[in-house]
């Protein structure tokens, strides 16, 4: 099985420049883990200490909000789009 | 009802001739007010079409005065502009492209104090702002004065869209419950901004802007749009208002207007 991610560019960085991986991950909580075990540190910038999705960044799976599915419980299937979406500012 | 002039005929006729705007759509773009956050990236494309288009009335707020930098992308002012305030660049800009229209400016920073004295004369409020705190107080200002807002933000190749009918959809902070804490997430000046992409997100807001004016088409509400330049794709995702958000939520917490400046530097 396998999902493709769409990385935003703020954390592109941590993705050695890239704008679209792949994970196997079942659930979101899974696919950070994995994603956290290939870039290191990116699991931090998504999740706040207690391991909840921060305030100011929101993961939708094909198109939908995962707070409003079962958040980081949300199943995944193979050909899912997730997108990594964080609030920007600039103007 | 306002009769339109033989000189405002000709000047709009290329919009006039649309079935979805005609005479009477015209004239509702005369009377309208709009108030422009922001003479940047965003609202430098977005003021110069709304000024093209006739909206009657726009108010324009920026503190900052032009440098050299900011030429780059925010096109409504020149480069013999660079040390004046942006709104009185902005506006002379304006009127030099329409003088049909009436441009009011506040040279000002926008605090929990005299925001809503400032949104209260205009039907809708474009977002072009560059930082944190003072989308959230527009947000929720708008919320609370039950305003539309036509929101954008721009980072690097990147573009985010949305408009905001309070009572009729999610608002910012259905999205984003709160801002992020200072230095988390870069700004512009430290990421860096390809003019285009202001370019083509505040004219989103301007098209935002003129449909909802002109009540026809289908809005962003509801609807978060993301563009990347670099893929050039834009997308739709769908957001929701959100039964706990804490201003537009079934229990708000945010009953008056908090002084988010200062909130943010707390953090």
């Amino acid at each position: 099985m396998v999902v493709k991610i769409r990385i935003p560019t703020p954390l592109q960085k941590l993705t050695d420049g890239k704008s679209e991986v792949e994970s196997s991950g079942k659930t979101v909580i899974q696919l950070i883990d994995e994603l956290e075990k290939k870039y290191s540190g990116i699991k931090e910038r998504l999740c706040d200490e207690k391991g909840n999705i921060r305030r100011f960044i929101n993961i939708f799976v094909n198109e939908k909000d995962i707070r409003f599915l079962k958040g980081q419980k949300t199943k995944l299937k193979n050909g899912d789009e997730i997108s990594i979406i964080p609030a920007i500012a600039g103007g | 009802m306002l009769k339109l002039t033989d000189e405002q005929i000709e000047r709009y006729s290329r919009q006039i001739i649309l079935s979805e705007i005609g005479g009477k759509g015209q004239e509702k773009l005369l009377k309208s007010k709009v108030l422009v956050i922001g003479c940047g990236g965003l609202g430098s494309p977005c003021a110069y079409y709304l000024a093209a288009a006739g909206v009657g009335k726009i108010g324009l707020v920026d503190s900052d005065k032009v440098e050299l930098n900011n030429l780059q992308r925010q096109i409504i002012h020149s480069t013999k502009n660079v040390g004046i305030p942006k709104v009185d660049s902005a506006k002379e800009k304006l009127l030099q492209l329409n003088t049909d229209i009436k441009i009011v400016t506040h040279s000002l920073r926008l605090t929990s104090k005299n925001i809503l004295n400032i949104i209260k004369d205009y039907d809708v409020i474009v977002d072009g702002s560059d930082n944190f705190p003072t989308r959230y107080l527009v947000n929720d200002a708008c919320v609370l004065a039950k305003k539309p807002l036509v929101h954008a933000g721009i980072l690097k190749f990147d573009g985010q869209a949305t408009t905001i009918v309070p009572g009729k959809g999610p608002c910012y902070r259905c999205l984003f419950p709160s801002p992020p804490p200072p230095g988390s997430v870069p700004s512009c000046q430290e990421a860096g901004i390809l003019g285009v992409v202001a370019g083509i997100l505040g004219l989103v807001q301007a098209t935002e802007t003129l449909k909802y004016i002109l009540q026809c088409g289908e809005l962003l509400v509801g609807k978060l749009l993301i563009f990347n330049a670099l893929s050039m794709s834009f997308r739709t995702l769908t957001i929701k208002r959100d039964k706990k958000c804490p201003v537009c939520g079934n229990n708000p917490t945010i009953k008056k207007l908090i002084d988010y400046e200062q909130f943010c530097k707390l953090r």
